[in-house]
């Protein structure tokens, strides 16, 4: 029987790492799913089966209860994707975590010779990572989701780090203690204390991080929580549990180095430097001058373009214009226009939500181009398109030393031939980092609401089609 | 001591093929990879179905509950939003049709 059981978690685990292989392409990434999906049924079956597995009433339960909260959590708009995947990284550390203290006094009651150094070390690094990535993970979830007791402001103090680095010195402490010493009678009575440090350290952790650091905050969480998968799998001797985890432990922080590097900023950076208060544009100065261009007149020179690369950031997806740009998109490839989109590594909430974004308003994959390579062809492009970004085409970023931007990469809007802005309103000083593409001298800005301003484009060019 | 070191030598290639096969994913994916690996790591559930379903005292076996809900909840809505997701992405649209 157990080699039976233990046959099938490797197939399980098997599984797992083709589910993530065939993710290297939208071609075959469904198919990565469904592996993934019968590596987990194959992994409860198996477990669900096991002799000491008799309370099945309890079991069906909680699988029941968990499909009624799945899957409206699976029906969220995909806006709301970074907030849900926050949510489930909550859920998978509270999971480890409560576990991790079961087993405990579980094993402390009937087993205590079971509590070996190493498996205590393994027990604590879980519910540690567990419950910290908990609160961490919720109070993530409640800034994406603008939930109004969660201060979306980064909040600083003074001594902040240092603050924090003592309460996980103190939790490391105590738990150095308690893994030497599980079985002493103090033992038990400290254990909640670890609990406590992690989860209080976790929302400690998250409270000084910016929205601009979200992407890189939620996969450094995913992480977390791929590694306290990990930890239980060390306490449980589950070789299929230490795979998955170290698969989603590698998973976030491969996402998290390319969130730094995309915004050139390091690890500690993001998680101790508390990034929020960006300095004020230096106001004052000589006051520039937008031109602004009405949408017939940027309509005919859409027409005209043979390359046009529109660059969408998550404002696009916030006036919700992600259909009237396709309707765009359709009008001018309809012309023997080129369209591509420019998409860069930050750009949304979380890696990759522009390509979801985009891909639900049904534009080809094939046209959503990574920063690199648009950056080759941009001085190829008749016409930059700026739906919703700021940040990411902002050329302080290569040229100004005093931007908090500069050094990161780019999109390099501003050597296309002509490059159309779309703002929402004239004032400068957007609560943010002023921008020197919107007065370069072939900047033309189309201000309004971006789903209104596309809406006109896609009307001028469509009346227009019969004239001339 | 147990299997200290092979469960280690695990860790260690398995982390290994992690980096080697995720760097190789289509950034186009990268959403839906998280939520994919959501779902996969939350086989932890192995481990909350021992517990939960285990001749174990109530406090303990309702802990286990709790966890496992959890990692249902992450199981389910982890693999039906990446799906749904992965739906989405087409590579051409057919011309003349919405």
């Amino acid at each position: 029987m157990y080699g039976l059981s233990q046959f099938a978690y490797l197939v399980a685990s098997a599984l797992f790492i083709f589910a993530l292989h065939w993710m290297n392409t939208p071609a075959t990434a469904r198919k990565g799913v469904y592996a993934g999906i019968a590596g987990t049924a194959l992994a409860i079956i198996v477990t669900w089966a096991e002799p000491t597995v008799i309370h099945h009433v309890w079991i069906i339960g909680a699988i029941a209860l968990g499909f009624v909260v799945g899957v409206p959590l699976s029906r969220v708009p995909l806006t709301a994707v970074p907030q849900r995947t926050a949510l489930s990284h909550a859920f998978g550390g509270i999971a480890a975590g409560l576990v991790g203290t079961a087993e405990y006094y579980l094993r402390l009651a009937e087993d205590p010779g079971w509590l070996t150094p190493f498996r205590m070390v393994a027990l604590i690094a879980e519910i540690i990572l567990g419950y910290l990535t908990f609160t961490g993970s919720l109070m993530a979830a409640g800034k994406l989701q603008e939930v109004k007791w969660v201060p979306q402001r980064p909040v600083t103090y003074p001594g902040q780090n240092l603050v924090n680095f003592l309460l996980l010195a103190t939790a490391v402490v105590v738990a150095g203690l308690i893994a030497f010493n599980p079985a002493a009678a103090w033992a038990p009575l400290a254990f909640p204390v670890i609990i406590v440090l992690a989860l209080l350290f976790g929302v400690l952790l998250i409270i000084p991080i910016g929205g601009a650091d979200m992407p890189t905050v939620i996969a450094i969480l995913n992480s977390y929580a791929g590694l306290s998968a990990v930890a239980m799998g060390f306490v449980l001797d589950s070789k299929l549990l230490i795979t998955a985890g170290a698969l989603d432990g590698s998973s976030g922080l491969i996402l998290a180095i390319i969130m730094c590097k995309a915004m050139n900023r390091s690890f500690t950076n993001v998680l101790f430097g508390a990034f929020g208060q960006v300095q004020q544009a230096k106001g004052g100065g000589e006051q520039k001058q937008y031109k602004a261009e009405t949408a017939e007149g940027a309509a005919q020179v859409l027409e005209q373009a043979s390359l046009v690369v529109i660059i969408p950031g998550y404002g696009m997806a916030v006036a919700q214009a992600q259909h009237k740009v396709r309707e765009l998109y359709d009008q001018l490839k309809k012309r023997g226009v080129t369209v591509k989109f420019a998409i860069h590594p930050v750009a949304g909430r979380m890696p990759g939500h522009m390509n979801v974004l985009l891909a639900e308003a049904d534009i080809p994959y094939t046209d959503l181009v990574e920063m690199d390579d648009i950056n080759h062809d941009m001085p190829q492009a008749d016409v930059a398109l700026v739906v919703g970004a700021n940040d990411v085409v902002n050329p302080a970023a290569h040229t100004d030393k005093s931007s908090p931007i500069y050094g990161m990469p780019i999109i390099d809007a501003e050597k296309a031939r002509t490059i159309f802005a779309i703002k929402r309103s004239k004032n400068p000083g957007f609560a943010g980092i002023d921008n020197e593409l919107y007065f370069n001298d072939r900047t033309w800005m189309l201000f309004g609401d971006a789903k209104a301003v596309i809406g006109d484009l896609v009307k001028e060019l469509s009346g227009g089609s019969g004239r001339h | 001591m147990n299997d200290f070191w092979s469960t280690v030598y695990v860790f260690v290639l398995a982390s290994f093929i992690g980096m080697g096969v995720i760097r190789k994913v289509s950034r186009l994916l990268h959403t839906p990879l998280m939520s994919l690996t959501n779902a996969i790591s939350a086989i932890a559930v192995v481990g909350a179905i021992l517990v939960t379903g285990g001749d174990y005292p109530l406090r303990i076996r309702i802990l286990g509950a709790i966890a496992l809900f959890a990692s249902m909840a992450n199981i389910v809505s982890g693999f039906l939003i990446t799906d749904r997701m992965l739906k989405m992405f087409k590579t051409d649209s057919k011309p003349g049709v919405r």
